[in-house]
């Protein structure tokens, strides 16, 4: 295992210098969202970094409902980046209500995590 | 392995609320019940299975408690849906002459246990989703909801719909006196309750119980042998291929389209030749997407499918016939009471909610989050 760490903590130590990095496969050529040590595609290992576009559309969208005295209700989304690949994320900076299936939106970095915003 | 093992014993314990009551002495009451069922005592058993979601090792607890010495032990844990699951190992166990009697059990105190909040923390700490946790999705709920969202989006499903599936679960659990929720509900209750995670409301969701279950499995010639009608094992077939929601490929397609083929092709039977259905309801959308990707309609219809109580008592799909997670009990693994129910429907004990002449069940297991899928096929010997 030559690397210092793995895969997660590479991903993490990336967004943490504000870099927001996926995993492509030298072998298969397609893009691997969450960092892993092999391609979920083809079963290489030869996986590099690649900066992705930040361009996605949300997949799918709910609304955890929360008491107003907890902090109120916050969206959670499936986004689908231009790459391929799904994560789980929030879309900030609109009431969770306003957020909509078919949205486009752009990543970026918040708090050593990737959320988006209306593109 | 069609036909070969049989269940022969079914029992619940602690359906409910079991205030005071020990997870594994849950699971043990509930194997004591299910093997009284079978006409044996726990010196009959030499293979044990069990599955949970707090017991370190749940398998040697179980044996240590009940005095068993089994020469088989089995723990694979995938989620709600492991003790459908579970019938695979040990009908290759009582096939490989490994072991002749075993017992499956189930046991949790979900609902009034203490210091459930503070382990869930604690099992965080010990398994970080990374990808998922710091977002805060309310799990399971948020998944599910998400998986409901995207149907809606893609096939036009009505939350009337999903509501349709509450609706006529409750309607069977009134009908069976051993169910938790069986006050009256109606579709318009269901979409003005509290919105867990929108487009869920807490009726949308199943019941947080206590409770336990068993089964005993035994080769077919054993099985006759038993006080009780057998309930052999027709077919069954696993699939998985995601854990967590955002790795899901599509959120409208589940692993049940390869776990109900399998089933259904070892089995030797179609959806159209199923009496009874029993399906994993923990959230009202598992049950429109199991009907579809299981066959008994097409993609997308779910919705339509069940409307005008078609799934209720009376309609022309019994769904669910005790209650399901959503109206009888659900600890929060809800896998063993769909085989529970199954066996009595077919042995024709099922009281007020018995589906008439039943022959074939099919009991669907699922576990995690729409993640693992698992299909049995139970029938009677006229089905052999």
């Amino acid at each position: 295992m030559s690397p210092p760490s793995g895969p997660e903590k590479q991903y993490l130590d990336k967004l943490a210098a504000g870099r927001f990095e996926i995993q492509r496969c030298g072998a298969c050529g397609k893009h691997v969202f969450y960092p892993r040590v092999l391609c979920p595609h083809c079963g290489s290992d030869r996986l590099d970094w690649v900066a992705p576009s930040g361009r996605g559309t949300v997949y799918s969208s709910t609304i955890v409902r929360r008491k107003p005295a907890d902090g109120g209700d916050y969206n959670i989304v499936l986004v689908d980046l231009e790459e391929g690949v799904r994560l789980l994320s929030r879309v900030a900076g609109i009431a969770p209500e306003q957020v909509r299936i078919g949205m486009e939106v752009r990543a970026r970095i918040a708090d050593n995590l990737v959320e988006f915003t209306p593109a | 392995m069609r036909g070969t093992v049989a269940i022969a014993g079914v029992g619940l314990a602690g359906c409910g609320e079991a205030p005071g009551w020990s997870e594994i002495e849950i699971a043990a009451a509930a194997a004591k019940d299910a093997l009284a069922d079978a006409g044996m005592t726990a010196r009959d058993v030499d293979g044990l299975v069990i599955a949970s979601t707090n017991i370190f090792m749940s398998g040697l607890a179980l044996a240590e408690h009940m005095g068993i010495r089994p020469k088989f032990t089995e723990s694979t844990m995938v989620g709600g849906s492991s003790f459908v699951g579970h019938l695979i190992p040990a009908a290759l166990a009582l096939n490989a002459g490994l072991c002749d009697v075993i017992l499956v059990a189930y046991g949790s105190n979900q609902r009034t246990g203490v210091g459930r909040a503070e382990a869930g923390k604690y099992k965080m700490a010990l398994d970080p989703q990374v990808f998922e946790h710091p977002y805060k999705p309310f799990n399971p709920p948020t998944s599910y909801a998400l998986a409901a969202a995207r149907h809606m989006h893609q096939y036009g499903t009505k939350r009337e719909q999903l509501a349709e599936v509450a609706v006529a679960a409750r309607k069977w659990a009134q009908l069976n006196p051993e169910a938790f929720a069986r006050e009256p509900l109606t579709i318009e209750d269901v979409l003005k309750s509290r919105m867990v995670c929108d487009p869920l409301t807490v009726r949308d969701c199943c019941l947080v119980t206590d409770g336990g279950g068993a089964y005993v499995l035994t080769r077919a010639d054993r099985a006759k042998a038993a006080p009780k009608k057998p309930a052999y094992l027709l077919g069954a077939g696993s699939a998985h291929w995601h854990r967590q929601i955002s790795s899901m490929p599509d959120l409208t397609v589940t692993a049940a389209t390869e776990s109900g083929k399998r089933a259904f092709d070892m089995a030797r039977v179609r959806p159209k030749d199923v009496d009874v259905v029993e399906l994993y309801d923990a959230f009202t959308i598992n049950t429109l997407l199991f009907l579809e990707d299981l066959g008994f309609c097409k993609k997308g219809e779910g919705g339509a499918f069940v409307s005008g109580g078609r799934i209720a008592p009376g309609g022309e799909l019994p769904v669910n016939t005790n209650g399901g997670g959503l109206s009888c009990v659900h600890p929060g693994m809800y896998g063993i009471f769909l085989l529970v129910e199954a066996v009595r429907q077919l042995r024709g004990e099922a009281g007020a909610r018995q589906v008439k002449g039943a022959q074939v069940a099919l009991a669907h297991g699922n576990g995690g989050v729409l993640s693992s899928q698992i299909t049995a096929l139970l029938g009677t010997e006229e089905t052999l």
